[in-house]
């Protein structure tokens, strides 16, 4: 009886690494798959030209016209909705610091909001579309996207806005200040590595995700020149081309998913520099 | 001295108008739920009037070209690849999450974290192409004949494997945060009687911890539901009731990206895909919540 316990303890000391290490092994494996194939396919046009004439049938042209797209579109959600987030956030931060209550249950919304897949949102982005009579463009996808990547935004500022300490709001107050200048000169500059982490991390979400654009976006082979255009998006250049049967076509989607997949990893690099930059100094 | 009060006048009025002002954004932005469910619900009123709700829930048979509308081989398609997912990350998850709070020296979870992280980075549509190109074909040629059945590869199993990866992170991290809450003087406690440390495991931290571990893995079933690009590229999308692990199987998500080209040209079909997206925001609502409720209990016992 007694022995039997250690060897449990000696059995989980063993598999509980080895979930770990799986866990790990599939995010190397999908790394791996996605740049193999991917470099075999990558090359200078694919980055630098729009599809030309018969690109769909493997001739010549490349993404350029969803790169472009991908980043107009997450740049404008990014912008509405960090324009919308930062008073909601401080509001919810210093207004309402004390109201636990009431934050809890704003917080739980926007959790759920969170937790709604963005097929929905698309759906959700369409019967917008439709009731104000606009057509599928770079407007309609950034209105979409903003809607899906705020409480990702909220959520994520929250976190670091949460930690002020109450010393410093105290101390703002005790000089005179009014709550909006504590807001926003003083808490905003305290969270100001959770701004920016919620920035990338919202950015990173719009121009990885297919699903909310596939209503609104439309699809376009040229750079849109403005907002009421159609606009290609990386993901769904990357879906339509791999549902050709022709091998060059889909070698081109594989380079696209490793273009998509380096845009994510620099991200991801980026947030962590910033987090530990700042981190530094608290 | 009048110029002054003037401008403290001025500020606190600025205060004031900018309090109102945040709070009804605040408001709005919160309220963005009851509009999502009011608009899809009106915009699939037209299909919810004309037929009864059970047999647009129970019937089998979609041609929507003859007007027939049954969603039961899409509801039970999700249910079928979301729970294949949650059955494998159960296992995998939790030996994770205990291993990185409980044993792991501070270097390992260094290490690790930075992968959990850029994994929940990675979009739907990658982890898409990755199924298309690796798992697919790895259970068209090793684990179909198996069961000595032939398949492409394109099954309900490809799509709960697919998805048990992207919602890895996600229960991984809500674990880590349900396991932190357990305070350390209980272990302490059982430790000193001369438990081991997976028995303390077992009986304090699991025991503890149980109503947060569920919520941990609803809050993963209901991402999973969702998940829309990557299941559709890996799971054959054929409209019948899947029988087995190794059928191809069509979800909702799917069904929803998968017409909306030609949705607007037959009549009912665009009420029909947004009653879709309202039955799969109602169920995903219904499991989100529940989760999150047990959650921000836990949090508040906590503090």
């Amino acid at each position: 009886m007694k022995k039997l316990r250690f060897i449990e303890e000696k059995i989980f000391r063993i598999i509980m690494p080895l979930a770990t290490s799986l866990i790990l092994l599939s995010l190397v494996l999908i790394i791996y798959t996605i740049v193999t194939k991917g470099m075999a396919s990558l090359s200078w046009s694919m980055i630098t030209e729009t599809p030309k004439g018969g690109f769909y049938m493997g001739k010549e042209g490349g993404v350029l016209n969803a790169i472009i797209g991908s980043i107009l579109l997450a740049c404008g959600a990014v912008l509405i909705a960090v324009i919308i987030s930062i008073p909601i956030v401080l509001y919810m931060n210093v207004y309402q610091r004390g109201n636990t209550k009431m934050m809890n249950l704003v917080r739980l919304c926007f959790d759920v909001l969170w937790g709604i897949p963005s097929i929905v949102y698309g759906a959700f982005g369409f019967t917008i579309m439709l009731y104000f009579g606009m057509k599928t463009s770079l407007l309609a996808g950034i209105i979409t996207v903003s809607l899906f990547i705020l409480p990702v935004i909220i959520r994520t500022m929250d976190e670091v806005f949460k930690t002020v300490p109450k010393e410093l709001l105290d101390a703002s107050y005790s000089l005179g200040a009014t709550k909006f200048e504590t807001a926003f000169k003083v808490v905003i500059r305290y969270g100001f590595s959770g701004l920016m982490t919620a920035i990338l991390i919202a950015f990173g979400r719009g121009i990885g995700d297919a699903a909310s654009v596939l209503f609104t976006a439309g699809y376009s082979d040229s750079i849109p020149t403005s907002l009421n255009e159609p606009v290609a998006t990386l993901p769904l250049a990357i879906f339509f081309q791999l549902g050709t049967p022709i091998p060059e076509v889909k070698g081109r989607a594989y380079a696209s998913a490793l273009i998509l997949t380096i845009f994510i990893m620099v991200i991801s690099i980026i947030s962590r520099y910033i987090t530990k930059r700042f981190n530094r100094y608290k | 001295m009048e110029t002054k009060s003037k401008v403290s006048y001025y500020r606190v009025n600025k205060n004031r108008y900018a309090k109102n002002g945040m709070m009804v954004l605040t408001i709005l932005a919160c309220s963005l739920i009851v509009l999502i469910v009011v608009g899809l619900t009106i915009r699939s009123a037209p299909i919810l009037f004309s037929r009864p709700l059970s047999e647009l829930l129970f019937s089998t048979e979609w041609k929507p070209f003859k007007g027939q509308f049954g969603f039961a081989p899409f509801i039970v398609g999700t249910f079928a690849v979301t729970g294949v997912a949650v059955v494998i990350a159960v296992p995998l998850c939790l030996l994770t999450a205990i291993y990185l709070s409980e044993y792991a020296s501070s270097r390992v979870t260094r290490f690790v974290n930075p992968f959990i992280d850029v994994l929940s980075g990675i979009p739907s549509i990658i982890f898409g192409v990755w199924g298309i190109l690796l798992v697919v074909p790895f259970i068209s040629k090793y684990i179909a004949p198996l069961f000595n059945v032939s398949s492409n590869g394109y099954t309900v199993l490809a799509g709960g494997l697919v998805l048990s990866i992207m919602i890895f992170p996600i229960i991984i991290n809500v674990l880590l945060e349900v396991f932190k809450t357990v305070p350390n003087e209980m272990k302490d406690a059982s430790l000193s009687l001369g438990a081991t440390k997976w028995q303390t495991v077992k009986k304090v931290l699991l025991k503890r911890a149980l109503p947060g571990v569920i919520a941990a893995f609803v809050l993963g079933l209901s991402r999973a539901f969702g998940e829309t690009m990557a299941v559709l590229m890996v799971t054959g999308n054929v409209s019948k009731l899947p029988k087995s692990l190794m059928d191809p199987t069509y979800t909702l998500p799917s069904l929803i990206a998968n017409n909306y080209g030609e949705m607007l040209s037959i009549p009912m079909y665009d009420s029909a895909l947004l009653l879709a997206s309202l039955i799969l925001l109602m169920i995903i609502l219904f499991f989100n919540i529940i989760s999150r409720i047990i959650l921000v209990k836990i949090e508040r016992n906590y503090q």
